[in-house]
């Protein structure tokens, strides 16, 4: 399934994430900016695109701000972006 | 065990990633009223991995899924049943029939996931005149109910009349709650009190519900759990006098006497009972009898 | 009769005869409200004066023109006990070619009466003032209540200015700091903005982690035998720390306990308890809100104390000995229960001791009251980034997910364990939020000095490090 439209999901709040995604022709590209990205930078942007894949999402641009989510929030808010993105929410 | 149950919003990870560390027995994920329709989607996924990833031993976890008659509760369940909550609180439960309905799509759910049968528990919430007058049809309609649950605010604006501390007005729906919970053999739960502040006014009116004969009582404030909680264990005197009650019976049998009178009272069939629901918490929560 | 009235701040610091290389001083009484250091300094730059050392009880926000000074060689050294992030993230970044000096409430004024560090010109804002430098907090447009920290600048310095907006007849009724002390005083427009001097009300937390920390925390302090008549108590004014000071006054006031007095800075909280008979006096070395600013104004039992007074080990005696429980709180703690209050997550500066380690140091109970984790990062780590409070000092750790009481405490683990409380090892706390929210990898360390971290005794006890 192909992100079809721009979508977004999660709010700016402290312990959530806020994830854009938009179609983008065969590249994922993904763009993070978090308030632990020296402590977990590289962990968050691997579960990122863990998730995109798992949602069959192979091309997109998908920016997340994180404001110190755990990792099962970033998980459901980037699948809820991606779903979004899809058309299927 | 559910002194406390405490409603957490479905769509806010601070609340939800802290709802083990808040004291109450279980916490409700509400992805119902909490959650406004455009975020219906994003509340379930984000409930579904929490349960998913974050370890709540210890707290019971129940989720509040939408309504029936809304275009959400399927898609909730589909979500949510996988990680086996205990139980799934159904709102706005009028009759029987939507026991049955919610019941028959949990079990094809259940099936398919090889679950045993019931293996998750349903809770209907009771929270409309037509719900109240129906009770006891709702508690006995499928075997996976274990529970009733009075929502007072709902019910006043069905009833017209306005909701107030002292809840006059939902006198005669507690008692008919716990009449037909008791009498179909479930457990019932009381509504929250709606007045965060008011330290006082919680423990009255979870005094007054454990008076009547609910099991334990809903909390929408972390504020209100310690005063349930106190309310809905043994006191100190009701242990002791429980481990009493189990001395003399102990004694009567050895001394081969059939009735035997504890404190001028014949202890009889209903007595006993009580003592050993009264032993059986007090040991849940690590208490013991004083030391004399 | 002569008075000490000058014109200007300028034609006072021409009068003190501050050259270059010399020390000034300054208290932090009106905290992101001041204006006097910000407008003493822009003086001092204008005569073109260099290297001067700043010698200021705490550094705010507001203070930020420092930046410039700092850049322009007026000022090359700086002694705080506290210094927020405006100015601490460029510190940490590496803007001062000496490190700064980080000391204690109690550790400034020892060092200042014992000489260790001198000051040349003390200038003192006061929110009220007679012409011959008797002067006090308490009233005026800009009151701040108590004048705690000016009172060993006063003392010591060589030169001392007032600097007041509501100059009033001699003399002065109340006053806090008197006129022997006094060289100049200078009247100036507004020496601050009320609102960023005193909080209207300082709240407590509506944050549930919070309050459940604080319920634990009042519990701990039931618990450890301490809490009876006689009771004595400091608490910080975060939401979770006055959320414990409010459910110790319920449990204080059902059980009939009369303590002998709360400590420290002073919010509407501790002015509730003293109403409500919780205490006998409040000793008072900083107000946070105006409820505190009246109280100490109108209350003979709300008393205002200097900071040697407070916290000095140099004094005779200082109030935070014969203090029994004193609430604090951490950016990290180590599994030695030592604490860092001086940097973020990130390694920059943005706080300080304050009196954290002062108060450790005295009081019987030392509790931390800190969340499991922060925006994903744990609490507890294998060793903090920084040593503010050495964990000889610290009792316990009360968080949402346990309490964690130091090893060295025996006897307290044995009553919190008596007591039902959630007693848990630290180092399983530790692994418990790690699960929750994985392993932080760790920041590299910068290679170059930016702060001492000096300990209430004059000795060093950490260096803070550049961030990269």
């Amino acid at each position: 399934m192909e992100i079809t439209k721009c979508a977004a999901a999660g709010t700016m709040e402290s312990s959530d994430a806020y994830v854009e995604i938009e179609p983008c022709e065969n590249a994922l590209v993904v763009e993070l900016q978090s308030v632990v990205q020296a402590q977990f930078g590289d962990a968050i942007e691997a579960t990122v695109r863990q998730v995109l894949s798992e949602c069959g999402v192979k091309a997109a641009k998908v920016r997340v701000v994180d404001r110190g989510a755990l990792e099962c929030v970033i998980r459901a808010r980037v699948e809820t972006a991606a779903m979004r993105g899809k058309g299927e929410a | 065990m559910r002194r406390s149950m405490l409603f957490l919003p479905g769509n806010n990870p601070n609340m939800l990633i802290n709802g083990n560390c808040l004291g109450s027995d279980a916490v409700i994920f509400d992805l119902e009223d909490a959650v406004s329709p455009a975020e219906k989607d994003a509340a379930r996924i984000l409930v579904r991995n929490t349960m998913r990833y974050m370890d709540f031993r210890g707290c019971e976890l129940i989720v509040r899924i939408n309504s029936i008659d809304t275009p959400y509760w399927q898609r909730d369940l589909d979500a949510i049943l996988p990680q086996q909550p205990g139980l799934i609180l159904l709102p706005k439960t009028g009759t029987a029939k939507d026991v049955q309905e919610a019941d028959a799509y949990i079990t094809e759910l259940e099936q398919k996931l090889g679950f045993a049968p019931n293996t998750v528990g349903l809770m209907p919430l009771i929270e409309t005149a037509l719900g109240v007058e129906n009770a006891f049809a709702i508690a006995t309609a499928a075997d996976r109910v274990q529970a009733l649950f009075l929502g007072a605010e709902d019910l006043t604006a069905d009833l017209h009349c306005k909701r107030t501390k002292e809840g006059r007005e939902i006198e005669y729906a507690r008692t008919r709650l716990v009449m037909a919970a008791r009498a179909a053999g479930v457990e019932v739960y009381d509504t929250p009190f709606t007045d965060v502040n008011d330290d006082e006014g919680i423990y009255k009116d979870a005094s007054y519900a454990k008076a009547l004969g609910f099991s334990g009582k809903a909390s929408i404030s972390p504020r209100h759990v310690g005063a349930i909680n106190q309310v809905f264990s043994p006191s100190q005197a009701d242990i002791d006098y429980a481990y009493e009650v189990m001395d003399a019976i102990a004694l009567a049998k050895e001394q081969g006497k059939g009735a035997i009178a504890l404190r001028g009272k014949m202890i009889d069939a209903p007595i006993v009972a009580r003592a050993e629901q009264t032993i059986a918490m007090a040991e849940a929560l690590g208490l013991g009898r004083s030391e004399q | 009769m002569e008075t000490k009235l000058v014109k200007s701040i300028r034609e006072a610091v021409q009068l003190s005869g501050l050259k270059d290389g010399m020390t000034v001083s300054f208290h932090h009484h009106l905290r992101n409200g001041d204006f006097v250091l910000n407008m003493v300094m822009e003086e001092i730059a204008a005569l073109g004066l260099k290297d001067i050392f700043v010698n200021a009880s705490s550094l705010f926000d507001v203070h930020t023109p420092m930046l410039q000074h700092i850049e322009n060689h007026v000022v090359t050294g700086i002694s705080a006990d506290y210094i927020s992030g405006g100015l601490g993230r460029p510190i940490s970044q590496g803007i001062m070619d000496k490190p700064v000096q980080f000391r204690t409430h109690g550790g400034r004024p020892s060092d200042i009466s014992l000489g260790r560090t001198p000051i040349d010109v003390a200038f003192i804002a006061a929110p009220t003032a007679d012409p011959m430098g008797n002067c006090s907090g308490k009233y005026g447009k800009s009151a701040c209540g108590s004048l705690g920290y000016a009172f060993a600048d006063a003392m010591y310095a060589k030169k001392v200015v007032v600097i007041t907006d509501n100059l009033v007849q001699y003399p002065l009724q109340d006053f806090s700091i008197s006129e022997d002390y006094v060289d100049y005083v200078v009247c100036v427009d507004a020496i601050g903005d009320p609102k960023g001097i005193v909080s209207g009300t300082t709240q407590i937390t509506r944050d549930p982690v919070g309050l459940v920390m604080a319920d634990l925390a009042a519990k701990v302090i039931e618990a450890s035998g301490l809490l009876k008549d006689g009771f004595s108590f400091q608490t910080g004014a975060g939401g979770a720390s006055l959320a414990a000071a409010s459910f110790l006054k319920d449990i204080m006031l059902k059980k009939g306990i009369q303590g002998s007095f709360g400590l420290g800075g002073i919010t509407g909280y501790l002015v509730d308890m003293l109403h409500a008979g919780c205490f006998r006096s409040l000793l008072d070395v900083q107000c946070f809100d105006l409820k505190a600013v009246e109280s100490i104004r109108s209350d003979p039992r709300h008393q205002e104390i200097s900071a040697m007074h407070y916290a000095s080990p140099s004094s005779r005696s200082a109030a935070v000995d014969s203090l029994d429980v004193v609430i604090l709180g951490a950016t990290e703690i180590d599994t030695d229960f030592n604490v860092n209050v001086h940097t973020d997550s990130n390694g920059y500066i943005m706080g300080g001791s304050g009196g954290h380690s002062d108060t450790a140091a005295g009081a019987k109970l030392a509790m931390i009251i800190a969340p499991m984790f922060r925006a994903r990062l744990p609490i507890v780590t294998d060793r903090v980034t920084c040593i503010s409070t050495p964990g000889r000092d610290i009792d316990v750790l009360v968080t949402q997910g346990g309490i964690a009481v130091n090893p060295k405490n025996v006897e307290l683990k044995q009553r919190l364990t008596a007591a039902g409380l959630p007693v848990v090892d630290m180092q399983a706390l530790k692994e418990k939020a790690e699960r929750i929210t994985g392993k932080p990898n760790r920041l590299p360390k910068g290679d170059r000095a930016v702060a001492e971290v000096i300990y209430r005794d004059g000795t060093l006890l950490d260096t803070i490090y550049n961030v990269k």
